[in-house]
């Protein structure tokens, strides 16, 4: 795929010295959804603020589609909507009027044929002549979204757009996600909720004080880092794990009911078949079995961890 | 250049106008006419005439000029400070504007406002006292320069302010004192020598002095150093401004 947006050695240093982003490379490709995860001060809203042109970068360079972004930040900018992690909004006008301003303020000329269906899909179209301050928080958020989409954005981030919300209006903005992504438009995604990246992203990225420690397609991720368990469940206690099933490195729970099998998905179905058939030859016998994958949130918390592990070894 | 959204925040910001119509415009006029009721009739009935105008018309330049430096202020430090206070100077920042596209929009409303309640509180005055402006084309021209350099400098201090206390300090505790002691309600030949050429540090009284001038074909200093002078504050809050889009000042960290 090509590359829409291009990060470059970028390094930001606050005039408190505090060095939010160090060196970082990073390319987005066209109509993806990239998620970028890292715990609080990591530097997300940082990389998000430069490439958008509200942060002064120390160095390096941010190129969209082409344009940099501070030489030809015009055509740099016009490309990237911003959905900021903040519910700012001006309350005192219409819906209608904060989607105009923004289509005219990003240099588009008035199109009500596209706002109505932007603000169609969005389920706002029914408030459009509603003061904002009048809207209930997901409709203030979907509001946002509205807002930076209005200039028909081909890139656009969205900072922590689930934070705060409640289970129901999260399902909903993943649906919306999901329809920008259909239309084309691709989508960087910054989040605490690694079940939103889970869901909706491609690729995934994380960051950790300042630097970019992984970028992996999320299916190549599961699958590289992913482990499974498999627990069976068995049909009498057991005192001890008998030495023939020994190879299999199986854990006998606490309550000696269950043995815990953990495998990955290259070992997993030539592992499961020898485990089945040595557990026949041992005359052990189970009830039930199931399996339990790990997730993208354990994948994140080792690899954020491994990092500063291996961060605190270099400085020992 | 961006001229659409050089009309998006022109028209934002009028729009706030027509939202709070009462504070904006019926409040300066109902200040002014009160003022004219106080100094143009009640006191200035024993006040025979100032430099052969009665005192009632000799204070008119000067009411107006007094809203127009006060609305100028309050207008424009609002009008960038309030999308500051509240965050949304995000979308100002990373839309493709330029920093002289974003002034011209804020500033160019900002004097629009303060100009038509300037004219309003002229007409207002011809209902209390009959004036004849000998000058009409100067009257206009420091009337617009005066509405654009004293938005400019509200600008300055939106930007510059932190809070609403700060946003009020300049306005209320210099403007304001400045505009009363530069010869609203009277010329500055009336004071003692030496209050005189102290009045002469305030650039507020090149302002009224010019206006002035050009309502009565007088005026305290001459009308050629109130043009240089009101030119000198444009020039020098173009300048601020200028650097503090170049160093990002308040607005990108």
């Amino acid at each position: 795929m090509l590359p829409v947006l291009t990060i470059s050695k970028l390094s930001k240093t606050y005039g408190t010295g505090f060095q939010a982003l160090k060196s970082v490379d990073l390319t987005i490709n066209r109509g993806e959804v990239f998620a970028l995860l890292g715990p609080n001060g990591a530097g997300k809203t940082t990389l998000i603020g430069i490439v958008c042109g509200i942060v002064r970068a120390t160095s390096g360079t941010v190129t969209v589609d082409g344009h940099d972004n501070v030489r030809d930040y015009r055509r740099a900018r016009a490309k990237i909507g911003l959905v900021p992690q903040e519910l700012t909004v001006d309350g005192f006008i219409t819906v209608w009027d904060a989607v105009s301003f923004s289509r005219g303020l990003f240099g588009k000329k008035p199109d009500p044929a596209y706002l109505e269906r932007m603000l169609r899909s969005l389920t706002l179209w029914d408030r459009k002549d509603s003061k904002i301050i009048t809207l209930s928080g997901g409709m203030k958020r979907r509001v946002l979204i509205a807002k930076a989409l209005a200039h028909e954005p081909e890139i656009l981030f969205l900072d922590e757009p689930t934070a705060g919300v409640d289970v129901e209006l999260r399902r909903e903005m993943w649906t919306v996600m999901e329809q920008l992504k259909q239309s084309g438009v691709t989508i960087i995604l910054t989040t605490h909720y690694i079940d939103e990246a889970e869901e909706m992203a491609d690729r995934v990225g994380v960051i950790n004080k300042g630097e970019i420690v992984l970028v992996e397609s999320k299916v190549a991720l599961m699958t590289n880092l992913g482990r499974k368990e498999l627990t069976l469940q068995l049909g009498q206690p057991l005192a001890a794990i008998p030495a023939a099933l020994g190879a299999h490195r199986l854990q006998l729970s606490d309550s000696h009911t269950q043995l815990i099998y953990t495998y990955d998905s290259e070992n997993g179905p030539a592992g499961i078949t020898a485990l089945f058939d040595d557990l026949a030859a041992a005359g052990i016998r189970f009830s039930d079995l199931s399996t339990s994958e790990r997730s993208l949130e354990e994948i994140f918390v080792s690899v954020v961890h491994d990092g500063d592990t291996a961060r605190k070894r270099q400085t020992a | 250049m961006n001229l659409r959204a050089i009309w998006a925040i022109y028209r934002f910001e009028m729009a706030r106008t027509f939202r709070t119509l009462l504070q904006s415009i019926v409040s300066p006029v109902l200040s002014t006419a009160l003022y004219f009721v106080v100094f143009g009739a009640a006191i200035g009935s024993r006040i025979s005439e100032v430099e052969g105008v009665s005192y009632g018309a000799f204070i008119v330049p000067g009411l107006v000029m007094m809203s127009l430096l006060t609305q100028s202020l309050s207008n424009a430090s609002i009008g960038i400070y309030f999308p500051r206070f509240i965050g949304t100077i995000y979308e100002i920042l990373s839309a493709p504007v330029s920093p002289l596209e974003i002034v011209i929009g804020y500033v160019g409303a900002a004097t629009t406002k303060a100009v038509v309640i300037g004219l309003i509180i002229l007409a207002t005055a011809f209902l209390f006292v009959p004036i004849h402006i000998q000058h009409p084309f100067w009257m206009a021209s420091f009337l617009v320069l005066t509405a654009i350099s004293f938005s400019l400098f509200g600008f300055i201090i939106g930007i510059w302010a932190d809070g609403f206390e700060r946003l009020q300090i300049v306005p209320l505790l210099v403007v304001t004192p400045l505009a009363f002691l530069g010869g609203t309600f009277y010329s500055i030949r009336m004071l003692p020598e030496v209050w005189q050429t102290i009045t002469l540090f305030n650039p507020v009284v090149y302002l009224i002095s010019g206006f002035r001038w050009s309502f009565f074909g007088t005026s305290d200093v001459s009308v050629g150093i109130s043009l240089g002078a009101t030119l000198a504050v444009l020039a020098l809050c173009l300048t601020v401004i200028y650097r503090i889009f170049q160093t990002g000042y308040r607005l990108k960290t």
